[in-house]
């Protein structure tokens, strides 16, 4: 088949491109310009801080025999992604911009551009696994080292997307394993360091960032009982858990540190506590989406046992979950109820912030994703601060 | 896959003509510097020197007019910036730089330079619709600026659209008041005929392999009166403009390749603008929504109505992303050009098409055809051929990101 191998210049991707020529498959490598350099003599010029990612796919590509082109999707990336990560936050939200990444971009913007010029699938370096069954139906799964595990940047996938997606490092038992095969393919990536930051955010400075694209005004820190603490700079560029940056003149009683438990945007308000009251137990999520066929459970709205994961690389914890058909608000469409999501937590999770994604998963395979909306901790309500 | 891949990106470098590959067979084993003073250095120097003077036959100029670069890139730069300076230093007010916005990047980005770091400032001369300067606002921006303008620059054909400029006019006018010009006739040289001592004209870069020879030897022709401030400095060479041991082997090379190429320039040039007129019509055939960028073809080239380099081909296809096109005929084995791409590989927009005054959408949805020397019959075919399915493609794939 024909498939187009995405390659961001990394190992990963360039050992999984490897791996789909030597199948015996009709493989072009295409580097996706992302970012734009803004401030550059040329105009209109895009994409080019991604030179040296670029020309480091480029040699990968040469090495296995393969075309390799770079397609501009840095529009689709602003407005899909960067956009999205600024606004999210505004909104006092935590986004995953990964994930949004996968959804908008790789599997969405390229795939469909792939499918339209011919291709039959993209290939990626991701750690996951997709199973087609006797019947044909395709279902996402953790890949075999669940230390280097991606299937949760993928769980917002959806069936019609995964139907053309290949990451034939799922069953690769380790990441030494894939360095060691780049070394011996000869190519010139094996030792490159992986990538860990946020790629737009390449200094790591996230409320910096922040900081330049919205509005903040200093506003106040209160304690979970309401009680006035201090002045921030801006609740906007807080995240929940956050502990630096809260510069609180006087300890609290306990003489413990003291954590984000919720940013209140319409206040410009930052509720801050102790870590016990992180921990949260009910998490309550919309616009689930399915990376698969929707379980039976979903229709019946019947609780199931699962696991639940809220980062990349947090640990997934037991729960029972449920998609539920949510009251009409008035006005809302009616012929597309849209599922939400409840799930109750057997042991609880630490910082959870509205803006994430949930991803179930029932033993190794991803039923799904939804985005956060409440996260509820049985010690602590958020409307113990009710809007007065 | 066809059995040899259709070339049609002659613009960007053109194959080795059979006289330049010879030279360069017949010298790979030359010794000496031409500047070394014993005998092989003699032999080097005899090479150089006989090759520019082949050359400046060739292309109807002096030899000491010819100044050897590493390609149309330094000459530009050298010519520009060189003049610029030279300008500015002879009289402080002079730091206007008179142009279009169709140059090419080795002018575009030396002046962005040049206002960027030295203090100069752009006088931009709209483009007529079919991308030829508008004489007259070139003249009353002569009128209006010349006295603080520092250098005029404008490119003899242009490597995108394929317009071909009237040089002698604005060089004439150039002159009149006051005001040194370079132009850049690197995609002219060899395609259609080219008057590079025109009156008036102080430089023009000049390049190998646009018309058959190595990449990696050009050349600046300068006005003997003309005294640009060097670029690099060192021993000295050409004429103290351009230090750097000159490569006598590339420079025997650029002469036969010119020599050949100006030789069979009207029958080359009539034999291309029968295969680009029929890959034209073909294209409109296939693709009834193509628009076709620069000038309408014509008469033979030469005369006043025909404006258009011989073997360019440029087209807008509506809803189709460049790359898209390019990617498609690639896989079919046929090469071709969306005409820009930044150092990344990334497609961008047509600056010459902005510049003609359309809009950044249709400025994305370009494809250049260029022939050469080794064209045939059967490349138009092959590309005509594959052209429905790739646009069909590209159309489709331009489809899938609107309005997500």
């Amino acid at each position: 088949m024909r498939v187009l191998a995405a390659m961001s210049g990394g190992v990963d991707s360039a050992v999984a491109a490897a791996r789909a020529v030597e199948a015996g498959h009709d493989v072009v490598g295409v580097h996706l310009a992302l970012s734009r350099m803004p401030g550059t003599l040329r105009t209109g010029s895009r994409g080019c801080c991604t030179l040296e990612d670029s020309n480091d796919a480029f040699r990968a590509c040469d090495t296995l025999g393969i075309p390799f082109y770079v397609w501009d999707f840095s529009e689709r990336f602003k407005a899909d992604v960067v956009d999205n990560f600024v606004e999210e936050y505004a909104a006092g939200r935590t986004p995953n911009p990964c994930l949004r990444c996968n959804e908008k971009i790789k599997f969405e913007a390229l795939l469909d551009k792939a499918m339209a010029l011919g291709f039959d699938a993209v290939v990626t370096g991701h750690y996951a696994k997709v199973v087609r069954d006797d019947a044909g139906t395709v279902s996402l799964h953790r890949a075999a080292d669940w230390a280097k595990d991606q299937s949760y940047v993928l769980g917002v996938l959806r069936e019609d997307q995964l139907e053309h997606c290949w990451f034939p490092l799922a069953d690769t038992p380790s990441k030494a394993q894939v360095r060691a095969e780049a070394e011996r393919r000869g190519l010139s990536v094996a030792a490159k360091p992986d990538s860990h930051d946020i790629c737009f955010i390449p200094d790591g400075d996230t409320r910096g960032f922040l900081a330049e694209r919205m509005e903040l005004e200093p506003g106040r820190i209160v304690d979970q009982d309401g009680q006035d603490l201090g002045q921030h700079p801006g609740a906007r560029a807080f995240t929940v858990g956050q502990r630096k940056g809260l510069s609180i003149g006087h300890p609290a009683p306990d003489g413990k540190p003291r954590f984000v438990l919720q940013i209140r945007p319409k206040e410009n308000k930052v509720v801050v506590g102790p870590k016990a009251l992180l921990d949260v137990d009910r998490l309550h999520g919309i616009r689930p989406s399915f990376a698969g066929p929707a379980p039976a459970q979903a229709a019946q709205g019947s609780w199931t046992e699962a696991m639940v994961q809220v980062r990349a690389h947090g640990d997934p914890v037991p729960a029972r979950v449920r998609w539920v058909a949510p009251t009409p608000e008035e006005g809302a469409e009616v012929d597309q109820p849209a599922l939400e999501v409840e799930a109750e937590l057997v042991s609880t999770l630490a910082g959870v912030a509205p803006g994430q994604s949930m991803v179930i998963y029932i033993g190794s395979r991803v039923v799904g994703q939804a985005t956060i909306s409440e996260a509820h901790s049985s010690a602590w309500s958020p409307s113990a601060l009710a809007d007065a | 896959m066809p059995h040899r891949p259709v070339y049609l990106d002659h613009a960007a470098t053109s194959p080795l003509s059979p006289a330049a590959r010879e030279v360069i067979l017949a010298h790979l084993d030359l010794v000496g510097n031409p500047n070394s003073l014993h005998g092989p250095g003699r032999a080097a120097h005899r090479l150089v020197e006989e090759s520019r003077e082949r050359l400046a036959v060739a292309i109807g100029v002096h030899p000491s007019e010819i100044l050897f670069t590493s390609g149309g890139t330094e000459a530009d730069n050298l010519g520009l910036k060189g003049t610029w300076w030279a300008s500015h230093g002879r009289d402080a007010h002079r730091r206007g730089i008179l142009l279009t916005g169709a140059e090419h990047h080795a002018v575009l980005d030396a002046v962005e330079w040049l206002v960027a770091h030295e203090g100069a400032h752009t006088v931009q001369v709209p483009l007529l619709s079919d991308g030829r300067v508008d004489l007259g606002a070139w003249e009353s921006a002569l009128a209006t600026h010349g006295p603080t303008l520092a250098v005029a620059t404008l490119m003899w054909a242009n490597n995108e659209v394929g317009t071909v400029q009237p040089i002698q006019a604005a060089a004439a006018l150039a002159s009149r008041h006051g005001v040194p010009m370079h132009s850049d006739a690197v995609q002219a040289l060899g395609h259609v005929p080219v008057e590079l001592r025109a009156p008036g004209l102080s430089s023009a870069a000049i390049t190998a392999h646009k018309l058959g020879g190595p990449v990696g030897i050009g050349a600046l022709v300068l006005g003997r009166d003309q005294k640009p401030v060097p670029l690099q400095h060192g021993g000295g060479h050409e004429r103290s403009l351009r230090s750097g041991t000159l490569d006598a082997v590339g420079a025997a090379a650029f002469a036969a390749a010119a020599q050949e190429a100006m030789a069979n320039l009207e029958e080359e040039a009539r034999r291309q603008t029968g295969l680009r007129d029929r890959l034209i019509a073909g294209v409109r055939a296939a693709v009834p929504d193509a628009v076709l960028n620069g000038p309408e073809p014509g008469a033979m080239p030469g005369s006043e109505s025909a404006p258009r380099l011989p073997g360019n081909a440029h087209f807008t296809f509506p809803g189709c992303e460049g790359d898209s096109v390019l990617f498609m005929l690639d896989m079919a084995g046929i090469a071709s050009s969306t005409g820009s791409a930044c150092t990344a590989g990334v497609a961008g927009p047509s600056h010459v098409l902005m510049a003609m005054g359309r809009a950044e959408a249709e400025a994305r949805c370009v494809q250049r055809f260029s022939l050469g020397a080794t064209s045939t019959l059967a490349d138009v075919d092959a590309l005509l051929a594959a052209l429905p399915a790739a646009v069909a493609g590209a159309r489709a794939a331009g489809l899938s990101g609107v309005g997500r």
